[in-house]
């Protein structure tokens, strides 16, 4: 459309102006570039997570209780993100690491600490003190402004399909191999429960916490599941071999 | 007979959701899909009630805007839900007692309640505005027949899914992208549909230029396309569940997640909002913009730089250095083009000052500009590392959030909302003036209460955090940090119930203007302020 | 040569940050010095103002 008068590269400008698919086409080129510089070198770049021992991927239960964690939107109010700063290190432990949620799908790393992170509250407080946070926050914590979580207890733990759950997350690329996907729902029953062989899920999933966590053996409920993901959180990697020069980013 | 096509695919649709309901494979998907079947019935019947068999005559003449009639009224509904459910939160940290288990506990309402002010209120607002100036500035009919009709109600029923499915406990657990795979495909459909609507508008335009509004308008909807699309790519259990897993992990999906995330502030509630600022504030000062080709370099700028800023959110993280270190300098540059923004807006007004005297639709929308810069400078200040370090994780960034969303989105939209509906309505004016001088003010007052409130608590947490004693102790447990919030968390209760009180009124006025009355009010004008100095 | 995070991060502060510069400065002359601008822009911001 433009005139006789203007030519070459002046024109050009007011086609862009003039045309709807020059302006859809740049300004979609535009908006691509930030994204493609940030986001695609994480997925290649050697040094993005770093060298560990330790990481394994989250046992059938543990997998249950993380996905009640998501559904009852902890992370609104928790983080799971220990900064590299002295009163973050001194309030929660070692600062995180990238390795430490690498079979997170999705993220759960927070953006607000209205509770305080829970990054490695794993090992931190007895099963029963869960237990009674969840089911009454301010008879453990006076303060707390934590919502009453007691109906968990109460309901059974629903988790047939939870092979196909390790299935979905295996084809994203968590090593989850045949073997774990054909004991999960047995391994999962089994690590909840006082009385089950035990030396399953321990092989398959190293320092997987065991035994009743509600309070109640006779039923696995979603608290069992709940307090067997908080109670295992951060505590996978051994910081004894942890070498933060060499993973120095 | 009109409607026959939209009730067989109607009908279908509900017949398809409740197959949905008794295949599903888990009771949440079973609830969700009852829901579906419910909500997609209602609409069926009530078509049907509408239906004429005479078949409905064909206009074609002048411009479309059932759509955007319907969309206003849709803005102010999911406004007045959304500050309401706000004001609800709110009190839930303030007095924990109000949490219901398990249903209305506060980590299932709020995402309910930034999703029903970003998406519902902030989105109605800007599908109405962007039908409303995109048919006006090119001269055109809304392209595609009733595909507006098909945008706008689809976009309730995703509304409606989603808020239903935080409540069920249907979520990805990711902020500001929460709703399920089977919700995101919806959005997706809906949002091609917009696009395609929007897009043919333009390309049958009457006017040779395309005004720089369309052109922020045209980038929020291309750019929350690809945002929605990438963020959300997830791996079902099922097909007939709920539960799906995230495509990405860990670090690579904490910044998916963030670039995802600020560009929703960047794209959703900054492009196209500034496509409104950038028609509905000449239009009302009867002035044309400041400086046309200032718009230009801040179009460009705008949308090239905030899609680098997403990394700020995750300071300190486990992400690699670099990426953090980018996103802090782009959120400083970011700053230029804000403020380029910023003094277009305001500018447009010199030469017509008194208008803020005058005209308190005027000021409603010179304060959400002034709002917008004060965020806009606030925002990289807080990307700054060593301000994020101290701010971060505190309600210093809720504070921040909502003096952009309270100021600048609500306050746009507000203004904007009252210019429409006389316009809309063919009514000479709106019921009452007085009553937008009432909403400006509480709303106002609301947002500078809880900005500023928020900002003390913020910062007294933060150093709460960092405090060591003499002996090189920690000072204080987390349990009494949460303690010292009670008073801010209650004042920022009362800030919101401010906000929330002025939306009633509006809402109020705004019905009664539709309904054709007028309140017997004396002239702004020939208020005794108008009067010279001496 | 590897692709690696010291060739990326060189090449970004050096020809990446050039570019970018050159872009910009591009772009302001394309919107204030070609001519017929002033007149156009005039134009279009006048859009709005004109009947509903």
């Amino acid at each position: 459309m433009a005139t006789q008068e203007k030519q070459g590269l002046l024109a050009k400008h007011e086609k862009i102006e003039r045309n709807a698919t020059l302006l859809l086409v740049f300004s979609f080129l535009v908006v691509t570039i930030g994204g493609l510089v940030e986001i695609a070198p994480l997925f290649w770049l050697q040094n993005t997570i770093e060298k560990v021992e330790g990481m394994r991927p989250y046992s059938p239960l543990e997998l249950a209780g993380r996905n009640i964690y998501i559904r009852e939107g902890c992370y609104v109010c928790h983080s799971q993100m220990i900064r590299p700063f002295r009163d973050e290190v001194e309030r929660y432990g070692h600062y995180s690491l990238a390795a430490e949620s690498m079979y997170d799908h999705p993220f759960q790393w927070g953006s607000k600490r209205t509770g305080p992170d829970l990054a490695r509250v794993g090992n931190r407080y007895s099963n029963t003190w869960h237990v009674d946070h969840l089911t009454e926050p301010r008879s453990v914590v006076p303060e707390s402004i934590m919502p009453s979580y007691s109906f968990l207890k109460t309901t059974e733990l629903k988790a047939d399909d939870i092979a196909d759950h390790l299935k979905a997350n295996a084809a994203l690329g968590v090593p989850y191999d045949q073997d774990k996907i054909d004991n999960a729902l047995a391994d999962l029953k089994a690590q909840a429960d006082p009385n089950a062989d035990t030396s399953g899920v321990e092989a398959r999933y190293p320092k997987a916490k065991l035994g009743d966590f509600d309070g109640d053996p006779t039923k696995l409920t979603e608290m069992d599941a709940l307090i067997a993901y908080l109670q295992m959180l951060g505590t996978l990697v051994d910081f004894e071999s942890y070498d933060a020069e060499a993973n120095y980013r | 007979m009109t409607f026959a096509a939209e009730i067989v695919a109607l009908v279908i649709a509900t017949f398809l959701a409740i197959l949905g309901a008794a295949f599903a494979h888990d009771s949440l998907f079973q609830a969700h899909m009852g829901i579906l079947a419910l909500t997609l019935a209602i609409f069926t019947l009530v078509l049907m009630r509408r239906t004429s068999f005479a078949g409905a005559p064909k206009d074609t003449s002048g411009y479309m805007d059932g759509p955007v009639r319907y969309g206003a009224i849709a803005t102010m509904f999911w406004g007045v839900v959304g500050f309401l459910v706000g004001v609800i939160v709110a009190a839930q940290l303030t007095w924990p007692d109000l949490n219901i288990e398990p249903w209305f506990n506060f980590g299932r309402m709020r995402p309910l309640h930034t999703s029903a002010v970003i998406f519902a209120f902030g989105g109605n607002a800007l599908i109405a505005t962007s039908m409303y100036v995109v048919q006006r500035t090119t001269k055109a009919r809304l392209f595609g027949g009733n595909l507006a009709w098909f945008v706008f109600w689809g976009y309730q029923l995703f509304i409606v899914m989603a808020a239903t499915g935080y409540l069920l406990g249907i979520t990805e657990g990711r902020e500001y992208a929460e709703p399920e795979w089977y919700v995101d495909l919806w959005l997706t459909v809906v949002w091609v549909a917009y696009l395609l609507v929007f897009l043919g508008t333009i390309y049958k335009r009457k006017e040779p230029h395309i005004y720089v509004a369309n052109w922020f308008y045209l980038s929020f909807i291309v750019t929350i396309a690809m945002l929605h699309v990438v963020n959300n790519l997830s791996l079902p259990v099922s097909f007939l569940g709920t539960k799906s897993y995230s495509a990405f992990s860990g670090v690579q999906d904490a910044l998916t997640q963030w670039w995802y995330g600020h560009n929703a502030v960047g794209f959703f509630l900054t492009a196209g909002f500034l496509g409104m600022m950038y028609y509905f504030i000449p239009k009302q000062a009867g002035r044309p913009v400041y400086s046309y080709r200032l718009s230009i370099i801040h179009f460009w700028a705008l949308i090239f730089l905030y899609i680098w800023a997403g990394p700020h959110h995750l300071h300190y993280t486990a992400l690699p250095d670099w990426a953090q270190t980018l996103g802090m300098v782009f959120s400083i540059m970011l700053w230029m083009p804000s403020w380029g923004g910023m003094i277009n807006g305001l500018m447009t007004l010199s030469g017509a000052w008194d208008k803020i005297r005058t005209d308190p639709i005027i000021r409603m929308m010179v304060i959400a500009v002034a709002f917008y810069g004060m965020s806009t400078f606030e925002g990289p200040m807080m990307s700054i590392k060593a301000v994020n370090s101290l701010s971060h994780y505190t309600d210093w960034t809720i504070g921040h959030v909502h003096s952009g969303a309270l100021g600048w989105v609500g306050m746009i939209s507000f203004g904007a909302i009252y210019y429409l509906v006389p316009k809309l309505w063919n009514r000479e004016r709106l019921y009452s003036l007085r009553l937008v001088t009432w909403h400006f003010w509480l709303a106002t007052l609301g947002i500078v209460v809880y900005a500023a409130v928020l900002w003390v608590a913020g910062i007294q947490q933060g150093l709460m955090w960092r405090e060591y004693d003499d002996q090189g102790f920690l000072v204080y447990s987390f349990a009494e940090s949460v303690a010292a919030m009670y008073p801010y968390y209650a004042l920022r209760t009362l800030g919101g119930l401010l906000y929330l009180t002025g939306a009633i009124i509006m809402a109020y006025n705004i019905t009664m203007t539709i309904l054709g009355h007028q309140r017997e009010e004396q002239g702004f004008a020939a208020a005794p302020a108008a009067a010279p100095a001496e | 040569m590897e692709m690696d995070y010291h060739t990326m991060r060189a090449f970004a502060d050096s020809w990446g940050l050039a570019f970018m510069c050159l872009v910009f400065v591009g772009v302001v002359a394309f919107v204030y010095l070609r001519p017929g601008s002033k007149r156009d822009a005039e134009e279009a911001a006048r859009i709005p103002l004109q009947e509903d």
